[in-house]
């Protein structure tokens, strides 16, 4: 009941884009994919994703990804893109709804709790475009959860698959959008989502994938990937690792060397 | 649980009642203003007398009979499904392109298909006799299918690229299509004989003077098919104003509804064309008057689509048959005279996202 990748290959055009990426996530927990700009990690996605069709082998809870209908993948995972547009002007219950009836399921009573997960209740009957970016966001985020909104059925667990999900929310939403993706894990579902801050990782994630120039470089609790010598390689900068009583390793970037 | 509790609040931002309620109300009115429609114009035909004469099973008067069933009758049942084809056209497309300017006149579908129409009025007294005999009254509406659908395809696949359309590239698509077959179409009408250029001339600018039964009769079934199957795309394009990746994560097979919506397009705006000519603008101002009262839920949008179009060409044929009796103007005129500057107007509420 597992996502693994095993060995894929994408390339565009005549850039190779991942080269023998091995990836694995397990349900009842949240997956963090990290890594400079370009590493992969939102290609990764899309192949996991089903989005793309790479080289190699995906298998969602034993099933390749390949063989499945795009129905059966939306019963199993939803996916929260990193940008979304919406060309005409829907509401924001609107939007949420249309994840759910896309595959013929009832909205009920899911389309306000879906929106207070994301702590956006009151915002139903506002125009999506007329929100800021962070908003729509979340509003995204609410139709994908609303999707799988819960983390085990019968068939076995469903999965959240999120690229930068925070990367433009303020630091409070950031924290309501993590702990709701880390509480979905708890609930038995799988996450995995493509991370910029490290430190927002360090803290909520189970595990760690970090990529660079296409290829996974190590994988791991957060403590074991986050290593100085490690993050400075991937990223190419001085990065100090610390280690913070209460609330596990706080990253440093080292200022050494550059001007006051 | 909504449901059993009609007093709760309804969730804000739902407005599926309202577009609900607007489909009762446009029913209602298509019925009235088609009982409307039979009773205008210039003979001295009485709707009410002819009405009395068929409840008491009376035999109609001759003129009655003549004015209402051969002329009134099959013009009021093609108007409407006219109307209905090209407004849902224009629904489909826009939600096709997922941007509110596609309308089949705007950007060339329908100048695809007055060429298909074109080739066939010229060409069709070329066929060998059993040929064009096997076609019959079908020769036109189906030349004009292939051709709206070759031209939706066209633009489709000049304007989008991965997936995503750029409206500038749309609709200056749409006037180089539109160009070309324009020249085209001029071609074969230097090539037509006098009768056939009456014909054309008129049925270019538009008119609904035409029908007859057996051209409804031909292309009645492909505009009912079509509208009938529009909305079993609704929930696809809801999806797809998502952009065509969400859509496909949602578990939206977008291929499929992309390939069917451009059919269904095609057998709509085609046999609209066939039989009626170039009506403009059906398309762009029935959608969005919908979505500025609705929303742009396409479960409801194209329903009320078919029924506002035919509600609204129905008033438009009206006008035509009266502005300058005993003539009449081409209905084409009258729409585009109200569609133009409503197309203007749409195009300044949308300067933003047009970037041009």
């Amino acid at each position: 009941m597992t996502l693994i990748a095993t060995d894929i290959f994408v390339s565009l055009g005549r850039q190779q884009i991942l080269s023998g990426v091995s990836f694995r996530a397990e349900p009842g927990q949240l997956t963090a994919i990290v890594g400079p700009n370009g590493s992969g990690k939102t290609t990764l996605m899309r192949a996991l994703t089903g989005e793309i069709t790479p080289r190699g082998s995906i298998t969602l809870n034993g099933r390749d990804i390949s063989s499945l209908t795009p129905e059966a993948l939306a019963r199993r995972r939803g996916v929260l893109q990193q940008a979304t547009a919406l060309s005409f002007p829907f509401t924001v219950a609107e939007v949420v709804r249309i994840g759910l009836e896309a595959r013929d399921e009832q909205a009920g009573a899911l389309v306000p709790a879906a929106l207070a997960a994301v702590d956006l209740a009151g915002f139903a009957g506002r125009l999506y475009q007329q929100l800021s970016g962070g908003e729509q966001q979340r509003v995204q985020l609410a139709r994908v959860l609303a999707q799988v909104w819960q983390p085990v059925d019968p068939k076995g667990p469903r999965w959240l698959m999120l690229d930068e999900p925070v990367s433009s929310l303020d630091i409070a939403h950031q924290l309501t959008v993590m702990r709701l993706a880390a509480d979905y894990a708890r609930r038995g579902g799988g996450v995995v989502a493509v991370m910029h801050d490290l430190n927002l990782t360090a803290l909520l994630a189970d595990r760690v994938v970090l990529m660079g120039k296409g290829q996974v470089l190590s994988q791991g609790t957060p403590a074991e990937v986050f290593t100085d010598a490690g993050l400075s390689r991937a990223y190419g900068c001085q990065l100090q690792v610390n280690t913070v009583p209460r609330d596990g390793i706080w990253i440093l970037p080292q200022t050494a060397g550059l001007s006051a | 649980m909504v449901a059993l509790c009609p007093d709760m609040p309804r969730l804000d931002g739902d407005r599926r009642h309202l577009a609900r309620r607007l489909g009762l109300l446009l029913a209602a009115t298509l019925v009235l203003v088609s009982v409307i429609s039979l009773g205008w114009g210039a003979s001295g035909t009485s709707l009410p007398r002819a009405l009395a004469d068929l409840l008491a099973g009376r035999e109609l008067a001759v003129q009655d009979r003549v004015v209402l069933m051969d002329i009134r009758v099959p013009r009021l049942l093609m108007g409407m499904l006219v109307g209905a084809s090209l407004a849902v056209s224009g629904a489909l497309l826009q939600g096709l392109f997922r941007n509110p300017l596609a309308d089949p006149g705007i950007v060339g579908v329908s100048s695809g298909a007055s060429l298909g129409a074109i080739l066939a009025i010229v060409w069709g007294g070329m066929l060998p006799v059993g040929l064009a005999g096997a076609f019959g009254w079908y020769q036109v509406p189906l030349a004009a299918f292939a051709g709206s659908w070759i031209t939706t395809t066209l633009l489709y696949r000049v304007a989008t690229r991965q997936g995503r359309t750029s409206v500038a590239t749309m609709l200056l698509a749409g006037i180089a299509l539109g160009a070309i077959f324009s020249a085209l179409a001029g071609l074969m009408i230097l090539r037509a004989n006098d009768s056939q250029l009456r014909d054309l001339t008129f049925w270019g600018l538009g008119s609904l003077a035409g029908a007859n039964w057996p051209k409804l009769a031909a292309a009645a079934p492909v505009m009912i098919l079509a509208l009938a199957s529009a909305p079993l795309l609704a929930r696809g394009l809801n999806a797809l104003a998502l952009g065509e990746a969400a859509a496909g994560h949602m578990g939206i097979r977008v291929q499929r509804v992309k390939s069917r919506a451009i059919l269904t397009v095609a057998a709509a705006t085609g046999a609209a064309v066939a039989v009626s000519g170039g009506i403009g603008f059906v398309g762009i101002v029935v959608p969005h008057l919908l979505r500025l009262a609705s929303g742009p839920d396409h479960r409801w949008l194209l329903v009320n689509s078919a029924l506002l179009g035919a509600i609204m060409l129905l008033l438009a044929d009206m006008v035509s048959r009266t502005l300058i009796a005993p003539a009449e103007l081409p209905i084409g005129i009258v729409t585009a005279m109200i569609g133009g500057p409503f197309f203007l107007w749409i195009l300044l509420r949308n300067r933003g996202v047009l970037d041009l």
